[in-house]
C-alpha cells in the first residue's frame, strides 16, 4: 500500500525548476489564464450581495465568455475571485474542504472571520506567489460581513468593496450610490451597476453579470443575473442571389499523376530547437 | 507591468504602456500603508493615533482603514509598511499574548508585547517591511510607547512618530511636545500632528483615528476631515 506521503493534493511545485531551466534555454513560458476581472460585494440590511463579470482572458484573447467567478465556500459563505484562474479554483476548493472539516469538527456554522483568517494565512505563507485576489462574503451569527483579500495576504473588512482590473470603474459606482442599510432590490441593482461599470469600461472584463445573495436563510446564485451585452439584430441580408455573377465559361481538367514514391518512416531525433 | 500582458506572438500589438502608470497593477503591487502614525505617553496612560489610508501604487484601496490594531485589552499597535506583513505580525503577537495572559493569570506587560514584536521584526528583517509602534498601559510602568523601525530595533520613547508622513512633522513635534501633558492636551497634540502630516504626505489621508489607553480601558475617537484643525491652506 502506498504511503500517505505519496498522495499529493493541492498545489504542486515539482515542475518549477524544470520550467526555469527551459526559460533560461530560450523557451517562452506559456501564459496562464488570468481573469482580468470586475468583482464586488456589498453589505445590505439582511445580508450580503456578491457580484462578478464572466470574462476570462489569456493575454488579449477571451478564453471563456461565460465563466463563473463566484465560488462556493460554505452554505453561508461565497467568495469572488480575481487573478490567476488556476490559483483561484485551487484556493477556493481547498478552503471549502478545510472549512467543511472545521464545521464537522466544531459542530457549528463556520464564522466568516475564520474563513478570512485561513485565507490570509495561506496567501501570506505563499508570499504573493498564489495570484488570488478575493472578495469574501457571508452571513453568520455575528452578522453580515464582506472582506477583501489581496494576494500577499492583507485583508480589509469593509461595508462595500471591489477587486480586479475593473475595480476602479466599479468602486466609482459604489462611491456615488452606496448608502447604509440598503434594501435587497437596491443592493442587487447597485452591484449590477458596479459590475456593468467594469464590463463596459475595462478591457479585461465583459459579458454577463453574476450575482450571489446571502442572507441568514441561505444563499442564492443568480447566473446570469443580467446580460449586459445583448447581441444586436442584423439589420439587412447581405447574401447575393445565386446567378448574380454571370458564368461565361466552364472547363474541367482531370488530375494527372506525374510520379509516385513510397517512403519508410524511421525513428528520428526529437526536434528541440 | 500591466502593459506587458499583451501577446508576444500576435502581429497586432497595442501600446498601453502610457496607461500603466495611471492604473494600479493590482496583481503584483503589494498593498502598502503609506502612513502617518504616532503614540504619546501621558500621565495616566497613552494616546495612539493614525490616518486611514491604504494604497496600492496610486490607488487608494481602503480609505477608512483602522491601523490601530488591538494586541491585548490594554496594548495596541500602530502599523506602517506592508499591509500583509504588519497584519501577519500583529496577528501572531496577539495570539502569543492571549496564551501568555492565560499562563500568567494577568494581562501581559507592554514591554513583553513590544519585545515579541521586536523578536519577529528582527529575525525576519530581510523578509518584512514593517514599522510598528507598540503602545499600551500596564500596572507596573503605566503608559508606555515602544517604537520598532524597519531593521528590528526596539526603543522606549515618551513619544514616537512613524510612517511616510512622519518625515514632515519631526520639527513640529520637537517644538511642541512636552512631557507629562494631560489627556486632552495629548489628544490635541496627536490630532494636530497627524493633520499636518496627512495634509503634506500624499500617501497619508482620510480620517484621523485616535485611541486613548488607560487603566480603565480603551476610548476610541474618529475625526472626520471636516473635524480636523485648519492650518495654512495656501
Amino acid at each position: 500500500m502506498d504511503s500517505l506521503e505519496d498522495i499529493h493534493t493541492g498545489f504542486q511545485f515539482s515542475n518549477f525548476a524544470r520550467n526555469e531551466t527551459l526559460v533560461a534555454k530560450g523557451f517562452p513560458m506559456p501564459k496562464s489564464r488570468k481573469t482580468g476581472t470586475t468583482i464586488a460585494g456589498v453589505v445590505f440590511k439582511d445580508g450580503v450581495v456578491l457580484g462578478a463579470d464572466t470574462r476570462a482572458t489569456e493575454g488579449d484573447i477571451i478564453a471563456d465568455k461565460n465563466c463563473s467567478k463566484i465560488h462556493y465556500l460554505q452554505p453561508n459563505m461565497y467568495c469572488c475571485g480575481a487573478g490567476t484562474a488556476a490559483d483561484l479554483v485551487m484556493t477556493t476548493q481547498l478552503m471549502a474542504s478545510q472549512l467543511e472539516l472545521h464545521r464537522l469538527n466544531t459542530g457549528r456554522q463556520v464564522p466568516v472571520v475564520a474563513a478570512n483568517r485561513m485565507l490570509k494565512q495561506m496567501l501570506f505563507r505563499y508570499q504573493g506567489y498564489i495570484g488570488a485576489a478575493l472578495v469574501l462574503g457571508g452571513v453568520d451569527k455575528h452578522g453580515s460581513h464582506i472582506y477583501s483579500i489581496h494576494p500577499h495576504g492583507s485583508t480589509d473588512r469593509l461595508p462595500y468593496t471591489t477587486m480586479g482590473s475593473g475595480s476602479l470603474a466599479a468602486m466609482s459606482v459604489f462611491e456615488v450610490h452606496w448608502k447604509p442599510d440598503l434594501e435587497l432590490e437596491e443592493a442587487k441593482q447597485l452591484v449590477r451597476d458596479a459590475i456593468a461599470g467594469g464590463i463596459f469600461n475595462d478591457l479585461g472584463s465583459g459579458s454577463n453579470v453574476d450575482l450571489c445573495i446571502i442572507t441568514k436563510d441561505g444563499a442564492t446564485m443568480l447566473r446570469p443575473y443580467d446580460v449586459a451585452n445583448v447581441k444586436g439584430q442584423r439589420q439587412g441580408k447581405y447574401i447575393y442571389k445565386t446567378g448574380t455573377t454571370d458564368i461565361l465559361s466552364t472547363s474541367v481538367r482531370p488530375i494527372q499523376i506525374v510520379s509516385e514514391t513510397v517512403r519508410k518512416v524511421g525513428e528520428e531525433e526529437m526536434e528541440t530547437a | 507591468m500591466a502593459a506587458s500582458v499583451m501577446s508576444s506572438t500576435g502581429s497586432v500589438k497595442m501600446n498601453t504602456s502610457h496607461l500603466s502608470s495611471l492604473t494600479p497593477d493590482w496583481m503584483n503591487n503589494e498593498v502598502l500603508t503609506g502612513t502617518s502614525i504616532m503614540a504619546v505617553e501621558f500621565d495616566g496612560g497613552v494616546v495612539v493615533g493614525a490616518d486611514s489610508r491604504t494604497s496600492m501604487g496610486t490607488y487608494v484601496s481602503n480609505r477608512v482603514t483602522d491601523k490601530l490594531t488591538r494586541v491585548t485589552d490594554r496594548i495596541y499597535c500602530c502599523r506602517s509598511g506592508s499591509s500583509a506583513d504588519t497584519q501577519a505580525v500583529a496577528d501572531i503577537v496577539s495570539s502569543h499574548m492571549e496564551i501568555l495572559e492565560v499562563k500568567l493569570g494577568e494581562p501581559p506587560l507592554v514591554q513583553v508585547a513590544a519585545n515579541t514584536f521586536k523578536e519577529i521584526c528582527y529575525n525576519y528583517r530581510d523578509m518584512l517591511m514593517a514599522g510598528i509602534i507598540v503602545a499600551g498601559w500596564d500596572k507596573s510602568k503605566g503608559g508606555q510607547v515602544y517604537t520598532i523601525p524597519l531593521g528590528g530595533m526596539m526603543i522606549r520613547q515618551p513619544m514616537a512618530i512613524g510612517g511616510s508622513g512622519s518625515t514632515y512633522v519631526w520639527g513640529y513635534v520637537d517644538a511642541t511636545f512636552k512631557p507629562n501633558m494631560n489627556k486632552e492636551e495629548t489628544v490635541n497634540f496627536v490630532k494636530n500632528t497627524l493633520t499636518l502630516a496627512l495634509t503634506r504626505d500624499g500617501s497619508s489621508g482620510g480620517v484621523v483615528r485616535v485611541a486613548i489607553i488607560t487603566k480603565d480601558g480603551v476610548e476610541r475617537r474618529v475625526f472626520l476631515h471636516n473635524e480636523l484643525p485648519q492650518f495654512y491652506q495656501g
